[in-house]
């Protein structure tokens, strides 16, 4: 059945809004920045914006439309097409795994959100005002201690499945309505609830007045005062890419696979770049304005950055309570603030899965219902790794290999394909056919900074972290020395060695890379014998 | 906050509202019925 358009220009809008918003802007970015070191961390966020962001928005709205004339909706399909050679579909297997390995996750993440907004409207915690009890609130709720708020991890794992069922009830049933409900009518009123906390918390001045280095313009120089000596560091660039990849949905595939329903003459260049531009609307100027800043002046810079390295996600559960309590019907304002942001999550969660469902649907020839029900009982199973893990860091691992590095590596991929196969030239060209916009001629250059600019971040990490690595069992130990002199070529600051469940964790996620290769593997060879591809 | 920090979040926040305003003055003035947002799109499933 043919979906309606939303009629409206405004209604246009809201739709970028929708699928703009997430859980990236007002909690991801926050813990990244933190955990970078504040202002050291905008300066490659900004450089990754304009050289990889807008590029690759370009890059896989194009490559998605392209794609979809050959009737491929995942990248296996359009990298095959595009490619036209045999690999082609193989090394697509990032556009699979990323989304997939970030729902194992997200969801769980929706589900504090969820938690939250309850606890909000109970009360449970607007009696604190105490960052560090705040943060053993939250601990408690995660089942990582028990104190006097929770004894075990029983009323999260009950939120997470209540969450869980809302959004395979969503996907399952393809939910148009709610969609539109959610962007209409929520995101709207998440956004004035954003703007609202952001003067609020700009103007809170020093809030603790025996303090008087906690004040606002202190917090918003600890986000904005550039750190040149901190460029150096790697991992400051990779999360910075890392987080421009995960906040504008590419690298993972999702805008590919939506990409790949347009018709042929339908506008991409001002869609994408609407998205964009309205993506970093929220992500920097509001929810950098709110969760930072707060951060900042409750707990102090050294605080909020050890908050932020426990957990990335953390920051926006620990600041934003305590801040919703220091204001009139805070309990009210709190519960639609979580809630909201709970229901921008599943308008994110939506995009995760379509590019996995698009795939089953075209290469395995499911259906819809079919292809959710199987992806529901994976994500699942493997959610409760995030869940019972989360203090052995199994969520942040699954963040860093799958929001981070392999995004980064399928963002790579994307760009050396369209760069290779569809060529600059073309790309520029199919970019503006129906387009609605004409992109100063000067941007056409950034396809071929792109490609540079990302393999160096690939090329400058893995040096630091993989050579010393390879050469060991050759009697090279670099890697003793070298973290003796550079403390940050540790990138996941995790010792896998001394927890086991890292290491299980990191093995799983190789077997689900083979199987998702063994799943394009015997998808083309069924087709193959069917006779012919599609 | 230093001079730096202030020069560095003000063209930031100028540069995304710019592209924003450039942007939704488009849209809301063309005259076309095919710009798209991804929630919007007809997956046909």
């Amino acid at each position: 059945m043919k979906r309606e358009r939303w009629g409206t220009r405004i209604g246009i809008i809201l739709a970028v809004a929708g699928s703009a918003v997430g859980l990236g802007n007002f909690l991801r970015f926050p813990g990244q920045a933190c955990q970078n070191g504040g202002g050291a961390f905008m300066i490659p966020y900004f450089i990754s914006f304009l050289l990889l962001g807008i590029p690759l928005c370009w890059i896989e709205w194009t490559l998605g439309r392209y794609g979809g004339q050959y009737s491929h909706g995942s990248l296996p399909g359009i990298f095959d097409a595009v490619t036209k050679k045999k690999w082609g579909k193989y090394v697509g297997v990032l556009g699979l795994f990323v989304p997939l390995v970030i729902f194992f996750y997200y969801t769980y993440l929706e589900s504090w959100c969820l938690g939250y907004s309850i606890f909000s409207l109970l009360g449970k915690y607007s009696h604190i005002s105490d960052p560090k009890e705040m943060g053993g609130f939250l601990s408690a709720f995660q089942g990582l201690t028990k104190n006097s708020h929770f004894n075990t991890v029983g009323i999260a794992y009950g939120c997470f499945i209540l969450t869980f069922v809302v959004n395979m009830i969503v996907i399952y049933k393809g939910l148009a309505k709610g969609i539109e409900f959610i962007c209409k009518i929520a995101v709207p009123i998440l956004i004035a609830g954003g703007i609202f906390l952001m003067i609020r918390i700009l103007t809170l001045g020093t809030p603790d007045p025996t303090k008087v280095d906690l004040n606002v313009t202190n917090a918003l120089g600890f986000m904005w005062n550039p750190d040149f000596a901190m460029l150096k560091e790697p991992k400051v660039w990779l999360a910075a890419a890392g987080q421009i990849f995960f906040t504008l949905s590419v690298g993972l595939g999702a805008i590919m696979t939506y990409a790949s329903y347009l018709r042929k003459n339908d506008d991409i260049a001002l869609s994408s770049t609407t998205a964009a531009g309205m993506n970093e609307l929220f992500e920097v100027v509001i929810g950098g304005s709110i969760v930072i800043p707060a951060a900042y002046l409750f707990l102090g810079p050294e605080l909020t950055m050890l908050t932020a390295q426990k957990g990335v996600f953390d920051l926006g559960f620990i600041t934003m309570p305590i801040v919703l309590n220091k204001i009139p019907f805070g309990d009210i304002f709190g519960f639609y603030w979580f809630f909201l942001l709970f229901l921008a999550g599943i308008t994110s969660s939506i995009s995760l899965m379509q590019p996995i469902i698009s795939f089953l649907e075209d290469e395995f020839g499911w259906n819809r219902h079919k292809s959710a029900l199987a992806l529901g009982i994976v994500c699942f199973v493997v959610s409760h790794a995030c869940i019972f893990g989360l203090g052995a860091g199994v969520l942040d691992e699954f963040d860093f290999w799958g929001g981070t590095l392999a995004i980064t590596i399928c963002a790579f991929i994307e760009v050396m394909i369209f760069v290779i196969y569809v060529g600059p030239k073309k790309g520029w060209e199919l970019l503006h056919r129906g387009a609605d916009i004409k992109i100063p001629n000067i941007f056409r250059y950034l396809f071929y900074i792109t490609p540079f600019y990302l393999g160096a971040i690939l090329l400058y990490w893995s040096v630091f972290n993989w050579v010393p690595w390879i050469v060991k069992p050759f009697g090279i130990d670099m890697s003793i020395a070298w973290i003796k002199k550079y403390p940050w070529i540790n990138i996941t600051q995790i010792v896998c060695e001394k927890n086991p469940l890292i290491l299980y964790t990191r093995g799983g996620l190789l077997i689900l890379i083979i199987l998702l290769l063994a799943m394009i593997f015997t998808a083309w060879k069924l087709k193959k014998n069917k006779g012919g591809e599609k | 906050m230093t001079i730096l920090g202030w020069i560095f979040m003000l063209g930031s926040w100028g540069l995304i509202i710019t592209l924003c305003s450039v942007c939704f003055y488009k849209v809301l003035t063309t005259r076309k019925d095919n710009i798209h947002a991804p929630l919007d799109i007809d997956t046909e499933d």
